[in-house]
């Protein structure tokens, strides 16, 4: 049997039609099928303009972004299997998964592929901005990417603290004061002073912001089991709903921007 | 040579370069985004980083595997800004001639097949995009410290890298305005953008001389405050936050003279020779007065400066714009304060933890 054959063979069986329900993707009629027909693509429009495809133009940051955001999602399930985030084991865990995992990198991805996600997210906007694809019509998928900024920099920040170390506790702790300081709402911030009843402090330290960010006064096991189930649960159940936003915006406000 | 780039380092000599650079980098647009600057600059940087590479204490800063994606940083800001200027100098060259931008020709507005032309570039990316982090990961060991001691702080204590920035801006704001209000208007502000600027002309291609106003505002506060302050945040701080050049050892003893006053102790003490008054409302009525007269310039701005505007624009849009401005203006001019007059703050009053 030649291997053309042998092609021919399996797009021919039951199995291979029930997956792809058309030929290959070397006429009209089969390029826009495989793209509608398949969830994962049919994020794509079935055609586009050529000054959209061109790297030179869009750079391609965005997708990067979320290709990121998924191999993350990925190693980070991983790590989970290893990882128990109480002061106990959290810094044991990750000094295991160190020695006793061989040739291990998904800790490695992971802190990588977070650094390159924070920068290609700001690379995405600092492009989107330079070919003015902020303005009209997509004026409010400019606001959603800006929130999705803002989340990728909190899941960042929140995951920082996990491996339990001296770099992350007190990083956090550099971080989670600025909180203590919110004008009225943080027990060192301005206003926060005036707000009394009589000998009856409302805003302090047992209860003001920073006090609800960390469950405590300091950065310690209640901090790191609140973080943990933000950066593995409710953070990346935000993002991945603004996501879908951010994609659909961009196919309903016209897609890829070019000139009007 | 390296004791003169540790000088130049000094944020008040680096920052003002930098200004001065920046705005004539503006001037000469043209020249910026040119093929040959485009070369001077990469050759340039990597000249420069080699021969940094030699001196122990840059080396030992620069891979310090947590610095590592700063670096990467640098090099990507240098290269995106140098490419999408060297775009919009090509097409507002083809605009003057009455061309379409490249992006608009009518070849480029064909229409063309996702599968296979968008999908392939996709699938590319993505395997440089693994092939690099897979390479990194195995390079570079992502680090870990001893054990969390909460009784025991390192010095310098520094937030994650994209956070320095904000970190560096406590050395001139309280926590609450570097910490909280500051991050939140540039939030605001970000999203505000699309609603400020009405200008249409721009949408979807590269163009500098039709957005001249609005692009030389975002790189201002893009690279001149945002990325700057992360590089002195992360660079050029070491223990207690003590500046140190990039050639210069982390010495934990250096000591640096701080004798920063208030703007009530210069007007009251030093120029009109008396006490501080009691009443904290009258002895910081020159910083109020200050910083309100400072956000009730606005008038004589559009007066001045932006009559046009505010017909163009509007009144709502026209004056968030200024505010956001005066605010985002604010940092530089309390840098230079701090440095010119060892002000360090303008309003002090602890007893409502309300200083700026």
């Amino acid at each position: 049997m030649s291997k053309k054959s042998f092609a021919e063979y399996v797009a021919n069986t039951q199995v291979w039609k029930s997956i792809f329900r058309h030929g290959p993707p070397d006429n009209a009629r089969n390029r826009a099928a495989v793209v509608a027909g398949n969830v994962f693509l049919h994020l794509h429009p079935i055609k586009l303009k050529k000054s959209g495809v061109q790297l030179g133009y869009t750079w391609c940051m965005g997708g990067l972004t979320f290709f990121i955001f998924l191999a993350l999602t990925i190693t980070g399930v991983l790590l989970m299997f290893y990882y128990r985030p109480t002061a106990e084991y959290a810094f044991t865990d990750i000094i295991a998964l160190r020695e006793h995992v061989p040739l291990g990198i998904m800790r490695e991805l992971h802190r990588w592929g977070a650094h390159a996600m924070v920068i290609t997210v700001w690379i995405h906007m600092f492009r989107v901005f330079m070919t003015g694809s902020y303005k009209p019509p997509r004026e409010f998928n400019w606001g959603v990417g800006v929130i999705l900024l803002t989340l990728t920099l909190l899941l960042s920040f929140t995951g920082y603290l996990l491996p339990w170390d001296q770099l992350a506790i007190w990083a956090i702790t550099v971080g989670s004061n600025m909180a203590k300081a919110t004008p009225l709402l943080g027990h060192g911030g301005p206003g926060a002073a005036l707000a009394k009843i009589g000998d009856f402090v409302m805003v302090s330290d047992k209860n003001d912001v920073r006090f609800q960010l960390l469950g405590g006064r300091f950065v310690g096991e209640a901090a790191l089991l609140r973080f943990y189930i933000l950066h593995c649960v409710f953070i990346p159940i935000v993002v991945a709903v603004l996501i879908a936003v951010h994609f659909w915006r961009v196919r309903k406000d016209g897609g890829i921007s070019a000139p009007l | 040579m390296k004791e003169l780039i540790n000088f130049l380092s000094i944020p008040q000599y680096a920052f003002t370069s930098l200004l001065i650079l920046f705005f004539i980098g503006i001037k000469k647009i043209d020249f910026v985004g040119s093929k040959k600057f485009g070369k001077i600059l990469f050759w340039g940087t990597i000249i420069f980083f080699l021969w940094a590479m030699t001196d122990s204490v840059f080396f030992a800063t620069i891979s310090w595997p947590d610095n590592i994606p700063i670096g990467i940083l640098i090099a990507i800001v240098l290269w995106s800004t140098w490419f999408s200027i060297h775009k919009a100098v090509e097409n507002d060259a083809r605009i003057a001639k009455g061309e379409p931008p490249i992006e608009g020709t009518p070849e480029n507005r064909e229409k063309v097949w996702t599968w296979p032309n968008l999908v392939y570039t996709e699938l590319f990316a993505i395997i440089a995009c693994t092939i690099f982090l897979v390479v990194w990961a195995i390079l570079f060991k992502a680090p870990l410290e001893e054990p969390a001691n909460p009784t025991w702080a390192p010095n310098p204590a520094k937030a994650p890298w994209y956070f320095l920035g904000l970190q560096e801006m406590l050395v001139y704001f309280d926590p609450w305005l570097a910490g909280v209000v500051l991050p939140g208007m540039i939030i605001v502000g970000l999203c505000a953008i699309p609603y400020i600027d009405i200008n249409p002309l721009g949408n979807g291609y590269y163009t500098f001389k039709q957005r001249k106003f609005a692009i030389t505002t975002f790189l201002f506060g893009w690279l001149v405050l945002w990325i700057f302050l992360i590089i002195v945040g992360t660079f050029l701080r070491g223990p207690n936050w003590t500046f140190y050049g990039p050639f210069e050892f982390w010495d934990h003893h250096k000591v640096v003279a701080e004798n920063n006053i208030n703007l009530s102790e210069i007007f009251w003490i030093k120029l009109l020779n008396v006490g501080l008054p009691q009443n904290i409302f009258l002895r910081e009525i020159l910083g109020i007065l200050g910083t309100i007269g400072y956000f009730a310039s606005v008038p004589l701005i559009t007066k001045y400066w932006g009559k046009n505007y505010l017909k163009r624009m509007g009144n709502i849009r026209y004056y968030l714009m200024i505010g956001l401005m005066l605010v985002m203006m604010s940092l530089p001019i309390k840098m230079y304060l701090r440095w010119l007059i060892n002000l360090k703050y303008i309003v002090f009053m602890p007893e409502f933890e309300f200083n700026i």
